[in-house]
């Protein structure tokens, strides 16, 4: 944890903005703001530009020669190829009602993350180049030239937003800062300003199917030892199958699920799950990534990275594919997928094999939410649960920005985390759902180098985590995406120590009483269960 | 600086043609060919912008959900916030046109002692919005008095209830008072916050003072001093029929109010205030999510350098072998 960081001075913010118009204050590269770039070996594997040694705290960047003209060319062309970029540049009244609504701005106060202003970063080079009143009236009407150091400023705050889209659900034209900050990010990726905790996973992903870079011997490995566990705890050999052809179902997850605690533990949720219920599905060593850093570089490498699921789904020849819990994963499951790589005519409709339910909001992308799969399990009465295992836990939920914002899948883990635990409690209204919270670490920024700006960026959401564990003692935080597994761990740690993190299908795999299984004293974490009062184990 | 640097520029428009009427005489100029002039920008500059953005295809359907999606029948789906069809894509657009319905949900965010974070509904920028868009379109629509012979009733009603209050004479419409309140809210909420005041560009204030001076002149001259309102009318149909006659002794006032109408005209593609037309076309509101349900197809998309599996296993063959993990080629 960041010592160093003070909590008392951490909140200690000035929301004011300064003295100086916003065109004449350069950003200052602070350890603890910015993330180091990439390095060059991984942009050379993905054949993408000006791959170098650099540091964004140096004055020379050593950007291409003919830099200016490749920004202002990508950004015509997707000025042509996007309305949304089009019509978000034109747009905006600057009212002000997203300003407060980022949880940067709130937990830093820099003006620069307020969304108005992190959109008319660019919006000011468009206006300079590509409108009239903008080329005649220059900075009387907001425009100005595009120099090197506005990629500076463009680097610092395009990587400052985790494109969670919340001031896009307060913004009276549904303006999306997650879509203006993509674009920035594509347009920095032309120079090569990228950031390795990005470009690391997405190059890892590309050549060994996941961000982690598990090769597909050592990954059996990670499941064997998972596997070892859940014949402790639980007393049941598992043996799920890999890249097995002929399965009816494929299963997808972010890797690392399989990877780290506590996504380990949802991990062994979802071993369990699918053990007990008996159906026939697979894992993929090649498509071992259900998320995709891809959509924190540009639309081409979300593309890139995708096409591996149906590709493998192809070759294995299941009819449907199942989904793990994750957030960005499902915003480009959900909305980018089957435009990318579709058509999926290869495979069928997702029938749910247990209850014969069919998932007709998949019908097209045949890619079913283990949420949804499950939920409906529950309805249907499939599963054995005893929640009073779950006893030790107050939990509260964590709406994820993606499934919320990108999808609406709120009432379906909501249902789940009600069977399978006795003591839920929901965080302030305006801190759920669709308005809920980032964990601040997501879109590519959840390393220790952007500590500060995590902690900050997090406090609106450690900030409702805190206000539930005071009056109900909360002490377990649910949410159903692998990077705030890891990040918001990290936050809790920093802000309340006394909350721990979980999936929810860590919480199912605790409440499912099974076939076989012995007398369960262990969670999945390995913490003792407590006995409850007329057990007829006592 | 910037605000009195709009400020500066409205005067201006405003004494323009009181020079040009008062001096020069110049009363076809400003009430003919001005406004001729000033309506051909604002269509053809409006129909440019809007067929411009419509050019540029929506390339992956990216609605903004803002409640429960479709998914299994027993959970209730949220039609209006998330809609999964055309349906409730309409109601959607509807709630978000005519009643601002992402304003409504203004919050304001304080940071108190503890750190205690407190939301509170903020809902005086939504009723100062609606307030003003709504009033704006009602006195357009009392205007068209002017340029119809007989008055439509649907006229005649809305003047009839914007004027229930019965005050004065003549008889004051309720939505001038909230015009021009509501602007001036605008205004003091832009410059008095500081965030807002950061933020704002010499056109934010422009369009303000500009849409200010229309609205004063206009109440300027139908309560403190009567312009030849036979006169207007006379104009105002000739304009409409293309048979344009400017009658003496209409007053200087008009042609102020006239010009400021025309800058605005003029001004509007240009400026922000085309979000008009955009918010029709913002793609996180109205595309319906059925995204899972029915394929979106990107009319650019272009193929890519994939990591095939065939590469795949050619490097980790061995690897896989001696794990077990079954592999295409022996």
């Amino acid at each position: 944890m960041p010592d160093e960081l003070k909590r008392k001075e951490l909140v200690d913010i000035e929301y004011r903005p300064p003295k100086k118009d916003w065109m004449d204050v350069a950003p200052r590269f602070r350890h603890g703001t910015y993330i180091y770039p990439a390095k060059p070996k991984n942009l050379k594997y993905l054949d993408m530009p000006n791959p170098r040694e650099w540091g964004p705290a140096e004055a020379d960047w050593k950007l291409p020669d003919n830099w200016k003209e490749i920004v202002l060319n990508g950004m015509r062309e997707r000025l042509d190829r996007y309305r949304s970029f089009k019509v978000f540049m034109d747009i905006c009244v600057r009212c002000g009602a997203c300003a407060d609504k980022c949880h940067f701005f709130i937990g830093g106060g820099d003006p620069k993350n307020m969304p108005v202003l992190r959109a008319e970063l660019i919006r000011s080079v468009y206006r300079g180049n590509f409108t009239k009143a903008g080329r005649i009236l220059g900075r009387l009407n907001g425009a100005r030239e595009l120099t090197k150091d506005v990629i500076k400023e463009w680097f610092y705050y395009f990587y400052q937003c985790t494109e969670c889209r919340r001031c896009s659900v307060f913004c009276p034209y549904g303006i999306d800062t997650a879509e203006i900050t993509m674009m920035g990010r594509e347009l920095l990726n032309l120079l090569g300003c990228n950031v390795n905790w990005v470009m690391e996973p997405v190059a890892n992903c590309y050549r060994t199917g996941n961000h982690l870079g598990i090769q597909p011997h050592a990954l059996m490995d990670m499941f064997g030892m998972m596997l070892d566990d859940i014949k402790d705890r639980v007393g049941i050999k598992i043996e799920p199958s890999f890249n097995r052809k002929g399965a009816e179902i494929l299963f997808v997850t972010p890797s690392a699920d399989y990877f780290a605690e506590p996504g380990i533990y949802t991990c062994m949720g979802y071993l369990l799950l699918l053990h007990e219920l008996g159906l026939d599905y697979t894992w993929s060593t090649y498509a071992s990534e259900g998320g995709n850093f891809g959509l924190f570089t540009s639309h081409e490498m979300i593309k890139r990275l995708n096409a591996k699921i149906y590709a493998e789904a192809r070759r294995l020849g299941v009819k449907w594919i199942l989904g793990g819990e994750c957030g960005h994963m499902w915003r480009v499951i959900h909305q980018y997928m089957d435009t990318m790589n579709g058509p999926a005519d290869f495979l069928e409709e997702p029938v749910s094999p247990i209850t014969g339910t069919r998932f007709e909001n998949a019908k097209s992308t045949k890619m079913v939410h283990i949420a949804e799969f499950t939920a409906d399990l529950i309805k249907n009465d499939k599963l054995k649960l005893d929640p009073s295992r779950n006893d030790d836990l107050r939990v509260t939920f964590h709406d994820s920005c993606n499934p919320s914002r990108a999808m609406g899948i709120l009432e379906e883990p909501r249902y789940i985390i009600k069977h399978v635990c006795n003591n839920f409690y929901e965080m302030p209204e305006n801190t759920i759902r669709e308005q809920t919270f980032c964990c601040a670490g997501g879109a590519g920024l959840g390393t220790d180098e952007m500590m500060e700006m995590r902690m900050r960026g997090g406090l609106p959401r450690a900030n409702a985590v805190q206000y539930v564990h005071d009056r109900h003692g909360v002490n377990r935080l649910t949410c159903m995406c692998a990077i705030d597994r890891a990040t918001l761990t990290t936050l809790m740690e920093y802000w309340v120590p006394e909350v721990k993190v979980t999936g929810v299908h860590e919480l199912v795999g605790n409440a499912l009483v099974m076939k076989g299984e012995k007398e369960r004293v262990l969670t999945l974490r390995g913490d003792p269960i407590k006995e409850t009062e007329g057990d007829e184990h006592v | 600086m910037k605000l009195l640097f709009a400020f500066i520029s409205v005067v201006m428009l405003a004494i323009i043609p009181s020079i040009g009427i008062g001096y020069a005489g110049m009363q076809y100029v400003f009430g003919v060919v001005v406004p001729y002039v000033a309506v051909a920008v604002f269509v053809a500059g409006f129909a440019y912008r809007v067929l411009n953005w419509a050019k540029s295809p929506v390339p992956f359907r990216i609605p903004t959900t803002c409640g429960q999606e479709k998914s299994l029948p027993w959970i209730r789906q949220n039609k209006l916030d998330n809609p999964s069809g055309t349906p409730g894509v309409v109601g959607r657009m509807a709630l978000e046109i005519l009643f601002f319905r992402s304003l409504f949900r203004n919050t304001r965010t304080e940071l108190r002692k503890g750190p205690m974070l407190a939301y509170g509904s903020s809902g005086w920028l939504w009723l100062a919005a609606i307030t003003f868009h709504w009033s704006f379109l009602v006195i357009l629509v009392r205007h068209f008095r002017l340029f119809s012979q007989p008055v439509p009733p649907f006229v005649n009603v809305l003047e009839g209830l914007d004027g229930f209050l019965q005050i004065g004479v003549p008889t004051l419409y309720i939505t001038d008072i909230l015009l021009l309140a509501a602007l001036l809210y605008l205004f003091i909420r832009r410059v008095a916050i500081p965030q807002v005041r950061y933020v704002s560009l010499v056109s934010d204030y422009f369009t303000l003072f500009l849409i200010f001076g229309i609205g004063l002149t206009g109440v300027l001259m139908r309560y403190f001093y009567r312009v030849n309102v036979v006169g207007v009318k006379e104009l105002a149909m000739g304009l409409i029929a293309l048979r344009p006659v400017v009658p003496s002794g209409i007053g200087g006032l008009f042609f102020v109010h006239l010009f400021l109408i025309s800058s605005l005209f003029a001004y509007f593609p240009f400026s922000k205030l085309m979000h008009m037309g955009g918010v029709f076309l913002s793609p996180t509101r109205n595309l319906a999510n059925n995204n899972r349900m029915k394929r979106h197809i990107n009319p650019w998309n272009y193929p890519v350098h994939v990591h095939t599996y065939a590469e795949y296993e050619d490097e980790f063959r061995d690897k896989m072998k001696a794990a077990g993990i079954p592999v295409e080629k022996e």
